[in-house]
């Protein structure tokens, strides 16, 4: 795991020091809202329905067991005990007050943490793949890469006040477990003739206009990528969309020059951004690269699992993945108790699962895009242990990727753009679809919930996706089909009218039902959808 | 040093247009969405160049400051319009030496803005020496 060094420290407690004062300014006046605002969510806090809510970032979503043990901290201090995993593989609280706000900014500083660029119109945190590290098909760790970049676009002075927010995602395997192509810039270390390199897509995202990001470039040498992401970033800042908040993202921008022509002038900036020296040497990258170095297993741990007790072997099979060690194992936890909020944690969780990382993970954890936590680096011979533990803080439902396990945003519950609840969806499908047996014999099924056209629960990308709308003063659920955000990346298609709260629960029934009688062997929902097309599902749903 | 009024009785700027059909102005306005390499032929006989700030949120002219600054650009440089006192340390980062804010800013606040990073992670316009070449000598 990446540690600060002095410079990183220095850099952060400007920032704490910064921020204390706004909100000092703030709290006494001298400042309006409307000038506050950019300030705060440049350091990830929001003005929500009822209080105010801090996002934390947790960069490419690694954290060791001191950082998680803050983050149950902060919960139990500052907030209602519990926190909120998201689906940038950060964390927020959704109770927190304003003058609390700077003595939370520094208890993270001291476990090398903040919320710096985590909201604004600036270069967001860098999500990652989940399994950095520790997968068996990644081609190396994407988080230097990542790290590299987190560095580069911190205070960045010319990106901070861009047409709208920025998103990069950094993967290293042909599995997309970080939905990559659906961020402003996605990118994917490759190899050539031996060199890795990144692959830049630039222009996707979800919201109301969800686009899939078109390849820019193939292979942007490491000595080059930072003087690259500042070509993509500076003709986005002179050219993006500035009159209409809407049409702002670089998405935008991209579809309305085309692909080839953005390129034409980011290669055009390139030519000259690279003269100036902005790269740094190889040298930095393997100072960072050093700290990701694997951690030390023994590959010759026993593979053997004793699977007697059938819960947990039920379990292993559904959530614990391949790691690329032998004897090792990567450990999914899941967050959606049927029942529960999605991605909602308790502070006693939080401990729990940093006590589970420092024994039997080298300390390590990672918050999944989908809202899940995973333990990476696990001796298979230690998942006993780990389960039954798991098991007593309701942690070990077995439902990774199934249909219960759901991607939902916060929703009007607490959000003041959103225009329909999420979350009682989601605990009503959860619900509905409870039995286990009925889940595993539908199969891979990524259910995701957005509360409003913003598309924060990635309902474009779910392959059942649903958004909430507000149609004539009541809550309205509209139903998509067929999206993916994983390396099969597709946009869902809405299936006709919408549905009120018990009704969307019934539409996905009736939805998975004609799926079950449609399914060609070996088939996941989406592939069967992508054959048979929408009429089948339309007409089990409409009739 | 980082002046912040400007002076008076300064040429006033005039417009990109008039500044490109006019050869003895010294002085020119950009605005927002003009193109700052326009000035690039130009760059040895202007002493002033304005960068105007309509809303603190619009941040094209931080890019236009470092176009200018990276085509060798010495002049002054100015951020004009709703210049606030927290944007002033990027601005000057981008390559602003002088600020002319339309409310005017508390020096003592302008003083700790311009004062508080010790560091820099990324090179930008102002020479300063990011941090990884502190770290790799």
């Amino acid at each position: 795991m990446y540690k600060y060094d002095e410079y990183d420290h220095a850099m952060v407690a400007a920032r704490v020091a910064e921020f204390s004062d706004q909100v000092k300014r703030r709290l006494a006046g001298e400042i309006t809202e409307d000038q506050f605002k950019p300030l705060r969510l440049m350091n990830g806090l929001y003005l929500q329905l009822h209080a105010y809510m801090l996002r934390v970032a947790v960069p490419y979503g690694t954290l060791d067991s001191r950082q998680m043990r803050m983050l149950a901290h902060i919960a139990r201090k500052y907030d209602r005990d519990y926190g909120h995993f998201t689906t940038r593989q950060n964390i927020q609280y959704n109770w927190i007050k304003l003058e609390d706000a700077p003595a939370i900014l520094a208890d993270l500083a001291s476990v090398e943490m903040h919320a710096i660029q985590t909201s604004g119109n600036c270069i967001r945190n860098i999500s990652s793949d989940q399994w950095a590290g520790a997968a068996a098909d990644e081609i190396t760790d994407p988080r230097p890469w990542a790290e590299l970049l987190r560095q580069w676009s911190s205070f960045h002075p010319e990106f901070s006040y861009l047409p709208r927010k920025f998103k990069i995602a950094v993967i290293a395997a042909d599995e997309d477990r970080a939905a990559m192509r659906l961020h402003d810039i996605g990118i994917q270390i490759v190899e050539r003739d031996g060199v890795h390199g990144a692959a830049f897509y630039v222009g996707g995202g979800m919201g109301r206009t969800p686009m899939i990001a078109p390849l820019i470039k193939e292979f942007v040498p490491l000595e080059d990528m930072l003087s690259y992401a500042e070509a993509c970033l500076r003709v986005y800042n002179r050219y993006g969309r500035r009159d209409n908040i809407y049409k702002a993202r670089i998405k935008i921008l991209i579809h309305e020059l085309g692909a080839d022509e953005y390129r034409r002038q980011v290669e055009e900036e390139f030519a000259h951004v690279k003269s100036l020296g902005i790269d740094p040497p190889k040298a930095e990258f393997d100072r960072i690269a050093k700290q990701f170095a694997p951690p030390a297993l023994d590959a010759s741990a026993p593979d053997a699992i004793d699977r007697s007790d059938p819960d947990f072997a039920v379990w292993v099979d559904q959530n614990v993945a391949a790691h690329k060690v032998a004897g090792h194992a990567i450990v999914n936890i899941s967050l959606k108790p049927i029942g529960g909020i999605p991605g909602d944690a308790s502070s006693a969780q939080i401990d729990l699962m940093a006590d589970l990382a420092e024994q039997y993970s080298h300390d390590e954890l990672r918050v999944t895009h989908a809202q899940n936590i995973v333990l990476p680096h696990v001796r298979k011979a230690d998942l006993y242990a780990i389960w039954q533990a798991l098991d007593a803080a309701g942690l070990a439902t077995p439902n990774l990727d199934l249909i219960s396990d759901i991607i939902a945003c916060p929703g009007l519950d607490y959000c003041s753009l959103a225009n329909a609840r999420s979350i009682p969806v989601a605990q009503k499908i959860a619900a509905r679809f409870s039995d286990l047996g009925r889940q595993k014999e539908l199969g891979e099924l990524k259910l995701k919930i957005s509360g409003c056209i913003n598309a924060c629960g990635h309902h474009h990308a779910g392959h059942i996706g649903i958004l909430g709308v507000d149609r004539k003063g009541t809550e309205n659920y509209q139903l998509l089909l067929g999206g993916s955000g994983a390396e099969d990346v597709s946009l869902g298609t809405i299936t006709g009218p919408g549905f009120d709260e018990d009704g969307i629960v019934d539409a996905i029934e009736r939805v998975t039902d004609r799926y079950l009688a449609e399914r060609a062997e070996g088939e996941r929902f989406v592939d069967t959808f992508r054959r048979v097309g929408m009429a089948p599902f339309k007409e089990a749903i409409y009739g | 040093m980082v002046e912040h009024l400007h002076s008076d009785g300064e040429e006033p700027c005039v417009t990109l247009d008039a500044f490109l059909s006019q050869s003895n102005a010294t002085a020119v306005r950009l605005e927002p969405d003009e193109d700052a390499r326009a000035l690039i032929p130009h760059l040895d006989r202007l002493a002033l160049i304005e960068v105007a700030f309509p809303k603190f949120r619009d941040g094209r002219g931080y890019s236009s400051a470092r176009i200018l600054r990276e085509a060798g650009y010495t002049g002054e440089l100015r951020a004009q319009g709703d210049v606030l006192v927290d944007q002033i340390a990027y601005m000057k980062r981008c390559g602003f030496d002088t600020f002319a804010p339309e409310k005017p800013l508390n020096p003592a606040d302008v003083e700790a803005a311009l004062t508080r990073w010790p560091e820099h992670y990324q090179g930008a316009a102002d020479g300063a020496v990011p941090i990884w070449k502190l770290r790799h000598g």
